[in-house]
């Protein structure tokens, strides 16, 4: 076990190094930084005082050294556009995102695990052919077109719910949340809906076909020859057992939640970093770009790292680092 | 690909119908299948035949009139012109402009596509060929890149190399070759220690001529579904970027790009605008998803064990 968290840090470590290369290369070496900083009728003496001042002229693979130097200590730049440290200000807007996308994954399991469950138990019924329907229209709607529906019906036709924004925030255990008022989870409805649409329908297949898979097997007719109540059979046998690969994927699929928080955040102007993420592309601040990529990469990497060593942890069958072919 | 199912004599049964017959009755028993397909066929035509069936020319500054502008669905406009799905603000027809949408979107789906399966099943296919380091650097590179949400990855993309269709169909290149060279390598590995390989080998065939006259037809079910599945998932993606204005130039608009357009008149209710293109964007892709499940289920060996 600890040779195999050793080898899994290790990789991790290799992942976060090969994004930060990778990054360098696409955001400092290509096109000249120095050029973009300067005004246009900079001279040449002025451009090669900036070069020099900026340490371009120093051989690429130092560069990169002293950029990972600096990711490390954190200092991943500065931002073109409000002049402060691009990393204080993604961590500014982390709590908005967090709390948007946790609220979309609570959607999604509240609701697709008992709608895959039921459908699962009655293939080929009316309502299983209709969620399988549903939740393929679910993976094939566009999230931000959906999301534009949701604005549609729900704030412009209905205007029972807002749109725009985050609401009133309130502190709880000293971090700023939109769950603090009323206003604020009023706020966050429509967003994390927005936000859920595309967990929830592969949380309804994955509960359907696993539930598929594992009523038919022995245990399970065990369980109820034995006389156990169908609801003890399903909610103690069945659903114990197909919990675990859903765990695992939900876990992995936080991280993307936060990649498809970007087009949420924008729709529904969300001030997280997401829209920060597209806002400075949109205005070439390349420093919160790459503060942007090193801080979801880190998270994703620890994310998986996690879920895997859970995985290993709780399923007893999983191969050890085994590089299944 | 022993599909022949549990009869007496599946050679003669095969014999009967061959493989294929007996799969597309099969993919056609799903009505709804069956209905996707229809409509796929019908789309494709119609952004094929786009200029010819569209009632205006919408990026042709003579056919369009200012004064038509925001006319909802069945309007007539000034000079008589009936707008069936009403005009967007600068008066252009908006089935007309979701046509040529459509041919944006698909070509660029389409194409991006194609380019990924060649990489990703040429990749695949040298993996499981070569072994070795060969093998390990190329799944290393996989596994790196699908572990990265396809949108975020194509985001960071095109911030760093800009605007422009070539650029577009690269990004969805390189977010989706990955999954046709994991699947590919997967079935090579499994085939390649098959009988027919080993004959082929003891026939001094050349390593090209096996893996791509022998290997690689029997790794096509699941690259014909993923790629099904693909080219959907790159239309979306495409209307997502255009959406966020990283995607297709404005004078190549696609149907995301009309949507985001429509998006600053939703709330003043123009909803014609966003709503249509929308609709058409989702049936392309539901449909395209739906068969891709089909074909999944009939193409699925273990499925039919």
């Amino acid at each position: 076990m600890i040779a195999y968290l050793i080898r899994r840090v290790l990789q991790s470590v290799g992942v976060l190094l090969a994004v930060s290369l990778v990054v360098f290369l696409g955001i400092y070496a290509i096109g000249n930084p120095a050029a973009i900083l300067l005004p246009d009728d900079a001279t040449g003496a002025e451009l090669d005082a900036a070069i020099a001042s900026l340490g371009l002229d120093r051989p690429l693979p130092l560069q990169y050294f002293t950029f990972l130097g600096n990711a490390i200590r954190g200092d991943l730049g500065t931002s073109f556009v409000f002049n402060t440290p691009s990393i204080e200000l993604i961590f500014a807007r982390l709590p908005a995102t967090l709390e948007l996308a946790i609220t979309a994954m609570l959607f999604a399991v509240l609701l697709g695990i008992p709608l895959g469950l039921w459908a699962g138990l009655k293939p080929g019924s009316a309502f299983d052919e209709t969620v399988v329907t549903g939740s393929i229209l679910g993976f094939s709607m566009p999230n931000f077109w959906q999301g534009m529906m949701l604005i549609m019906i729900f704030a412009v036709g209905l205007g029972i719910l807002p749109a725009n924004g985050r609401g009133e925030t309130g502190t709880i255990l000293g971090i700023e949340t939109s769950f603090a008022t009323a206003d604020g989870i009023r706020h966050l409805i429509l967003p994390a809906l927005n936000l859920a649409l595309f967990k929830l329908a592969l949380m309804i297949r994955l509960t359907r076909t696993g539930v598929r898979e594992v009523i038919g097997l022995d245990y399970v007719k065990f369980a109820r020859a034995k006389g156990l109540s169908e609801q003890r059979v399903l909610m103690v046998h069945v659903l114990k057992n197909i919990l675990v690969p859903i765990v695992t994927i939900m876990g992995m699929e936080f991280g993307s939640l936060i990649a498809f928080a970007t087009i949420t955040e924008t729709i529904f102007a969300w001030p997280g970093m997401g829209k920060l993420l597209i806002d400075s592309i949109n205005n070439l601040d390349r420093p919160v770009v790459v503060a942007y990529v090193m801080v979801v990469t880190l998270m994703f990497v620890v994310i998986n790292l996690l879920v895997d060593v859970a995985y290993s942890a709780l399923d007893p069958r999983v191969r050890l680092g085994g590089n299944a072919p | 690909m022993a599909a022949q199912g549990d009869h007496g004599s599946p050679v003669l049964a095969d014999q009967e119908q061959p493989q294929w017959r007996q799969q597309w009755q099969q993919f056609a028993e799903s009505r709804r299948a069956w209905l996707a397909l229809w409509v796929i066929v019908i789309l494709l035509l119609a952004a094929l035949f786009a200029p010819v069936i569209a009632p205006q020319n919408p990026y042709d500054l003579t056919q369009i009139d200012l004064f038509d502008g925001r006319l909802p669905p069945g309007s007539v406009g000034e000079s008589g012109f009936i707008y069936v799905l009403g005009s967007d603000v600068q008066g252009r027809d908006m089935l007309s402009a979701m046509l040529y949408g459509l041919r944006n979107s698909l070509f660029v789906g389409v194409l991006s596509a194609v380019f990924a399966v060649g990489i990703g099943v040429c990749l695949g296919l040298i993996a499981a060929y070569a072994g070795g380091w060969i093998d390990a650097l190329i799944m290393r590179i996989v596994d790196f890149m699908l572990g990265f949400p396809t949108i975020l990855v194509a985001l960071v993309l095109l911030a760093v190399l800009g605007q422009g269709v070539g650029k577009v169909i690269l990004a969805l290149v390189i977010v989706q070759w990955a999954y046709f060279a994991r699947a590919v390598r997967g079935i090579a590995l499994v085939e390649r220690r098959k009988e027919y390989v080993e004959a082929a080998m003891c026939l001094n065939l050349g390593s090209a001529r096996i893996l791509f006259h022998h290997i690689l037809p029997n790794c096509m079910p699941p690259v014909i579904v993923i790629g099904t599945m693909q080219i959907a998932s790159a239309i979306s993606l495409e209307a997502t970027l255009s959406f966020l204005g990283l995607g297709l130039p404005i004078t190549e608009p696609s149907l995301g790009l009309l949507i985001a357009n429509g998006f600053n008149y939703l709330m003043a209710g123009l909803y014609w605008i966003s709503v249509f293109p929308g609709l058409l964007l989702l049936v392309a892709i539901f449909s395209l998803n739906v068969v891709g499940d089909r074909l999944r289920d009939v193409l699925n060996p273990r499925l039919q064990r």
